[in-house]
């Protein structure tokens, strides 16, 4: 009689690299502990990537927490990432990539504190990846604090006297918070307490891929899982803790289910190509020519300051790119309120024919003062021999400064008497061109004709520019 | 009269452990309604006590599969049918 035949029914799963990449004597071995939750989800997601054969396809997002070395065992697409920010890390990949599988795996230190914002939003907007989130009430890698998952009661490294609601506040109940918004087609809880249970996982595992297969949305499995090590319990007892206890806490059962009735998501739209960027950004991607004027030794550090709504903010920007346009290197730093007017602002503009080595400006050779308060405030910062320009009827009788030139004019009058009192900031532009000819007009209004969106004020400005010039070299003339 | 000798009664299944790679938490063991499973005496590479199958009496449920947390300890085979 001949010997009876037997076939392997359940081993390795195909998506298992066969050896794994870690030292020589644990290439066969995870790093988990005895008993541990998280080879056991390995396993049943390792066999619902092979049954729906999606291995090619899938992108598998590791988290920051003991299955941080996902990618050492999975022979999928891999990405780390930071703690916590698993979900939107599969949120782009999935955009960019809609035709991979990305699973976000997730321990409850990772999603349900440090990443707690990033998978509500995830959830809210219905983002089609798969969640598996794996829950043991405690940080395990750190060694055992508590996290927003740990039971009440439960003794912590950091509630070494139990948990205590009133200042520890009470169990987070993940799937039930993502359950409770619209955009999750799938979020089932499910426990690791004994092998019926185990079955029950991997058929919701199957389920919440199958779901991201047909684009239905977000979807999320909750693994209640044992710790045996943080735990301090054998594994058999935390089997049994986790059956026991966990469930109770935590009950089990689909969450949400509309995988029969939900519509597939519209694809997002395909990003431009790469190439066409530049052209929807309007960047100009020509290298910039060379300066065609002598400016060796150029070294402008320029502060402008006033009142949110002067144009400070942009009065810097036109400076700083018509000198990056003229070849100079440039850096552009605004400083200002939370107010989008009234409050104060001011901006560092640095000029300069060698690389610039900090955008900060705290000794300025040329000063723009919109208002009187910024005249006061930074005059003192003024270098020696330096350049103020004051939008004012006349300096301030104690702004005067030995070494240094403060002017005064009405820019923003100027400006109102030909057609709008917020061309302040280029008649003072168009002054400071003619004292201190650095940058070339045409580069100057190529930055204008850049950064001014609508025609009527592009024209506006350029008359601002013309007036301010011209004023000031009047001015230079009568004290020549 | 013919007497037909009966057929010697065959598992369905079979359990192969590898013992250098199962970290003995016993939780096949505790799986395994048939209790044909148990943590070995002897200590295998990494000082675990490995489980170790009995040699017979497997019906191949798979459950201790299912319960082990290592993907590569733990095999069930099935008789052909």
């Amino acid at each position: 009689m001949s010997e009876p035949l037997y076939t392997l029914k359940c081993g390795k799963a195909g998506c298992f690299y066969p050896e794994y990449e870690r030292k020589a004597d644990l290439k066969d071995q995870t790093h988990y502990c005895p008993g541990c939750g998280h080879g056991i989800t390995h396993k049943l997601m390792a066999e619902a990537i092979d049954e729906l054969g999606i291995q090619d396809r899938v992108i598998l997002v590791s988290p920051v927490g003991c299955s941080v070395f996902l990618y050492y065992y999975f022979d999928v697409g891999n990405v780390q990432v930071a703690h916590g920010r698993a979900s939107a890390v599969a949120t782009a990949l999935k955009r960019a990539r809609p035709e991979a599988i990305v699973i976000s795996y997730q321990g409850d230190g990772d999603l349900a504190a440090i990443g707690s914002a990033e998978i509500l939003h995830s959830a809210n907007r219905g983002e089609n990846i798969t969640v598996l989130f794996v829950n043991n009430g405690i940080y395990g890698m750190t060694g055992g604090q508590m996290a927003p998952t740990t039971p009440v009661g439960a003794k912590t490294t950091t509630t070494p006297r139990g948990r205590n609601v009133w200042n520890d506040g009470y169990p987070l109940h993940i799937s039930e918070v993502l359950s409770s918004l619209e955009g999750p087609s799938f979020i089932e809880r499910v426990a690791l307490g004994n092998p019926k249970q185990i079955l029950q996982a991997k058929k919701a595992i199957r389920k919440a891929l199958e779901a991201q297969i047909k684009g239905l949305g977000f979807s999320l499995v909750e693994v209640l899982s044992p710790c045996p090590t943080i735990w301090k319990m054998d594994p058999v007892e935390a089997q049994r803790y986790v059956r026991e206890e966990m469930t109770r806490i935590y009950p089990l059962g689909a969450k949400r289910d509309r995988l029969a009735e939900a519509a597939p998501r519209p694809l997002p739209e395909a990003p431009p190509p790469l190439e066409e960027i530049p052209r929807l950004l309007k960047i100009d991607t020509r290298p910039s020519p060379p300066s065609a004027r002598h400016l060796e030794g150029l070294e402008d550090r320029i502060k402008i300051a006033g009142f949110g709504g002067q144009g400070v903010l942009l009065l810097g920007q036109l400076i700083a790119e018509a000198g990056m346009d003229d070849g100079l290197e440039v850096s552009w730093l605004p400083s200002y309120g939370p107010e989008m007017r009234s409050g104060t602002s001011n901006c560092h503009v640095r000029l300069a024919s060698k690389p610039v080595d900090s955008p900060l400006v705290t000794r300025p050779n040329i000063l723009l003062a919109m208002n009187e308060p910024s005249l006061r405030k930074f005059l003192p910062d003024v270098a020696d021999g330096g350049l103020v320009l004051y939008n004012g009827q006349h300096v301030p009788e104690d702004c005067h400064r030995p070494g240094v030139r403060v002017l005064a004019m009405p820019f923003a009058e100027m400006a109102d008497s030909i057609g709008s009192a917020k061309a302040g900031n280029i008649v003072m532009l168009g002054a400071l061109m003619a004292l201190h000819p650095v940058l070339p007009d045409e580069k100057i209004d190529g930055a204008l004709k850049r950064l001014v969106k609508t025609e009527r004020w592009l024209e506006l400005d350029r008359a601002a520019f013309a007036c301010g010039k011209n004023a000031a070299l009047e001015l230079e003339s009568c004290h020549a | 009269m013919m007497t037909v000798e009966a057929p010697p009664k065959v598992d369905k299944g079979r359990v192969a452990i590898n013992r250098e790679i199962c970290k003995g938490c016993g939780l096949c063991v505790e799986a395994c309604a048939l209790h044909v499973l148990a943590l070995s005496h002897e200590i295998n590479r990494f000082g675990y006590h490995p489980a170790v199958y009995q040699g017979h009496g497997c019906n191949g449920c798979a459950l201790c599969f299912y319960a082990c947390p290592e993907p590569a300890a733990l095999e069930v085979y099935k008789l052909e049918a």
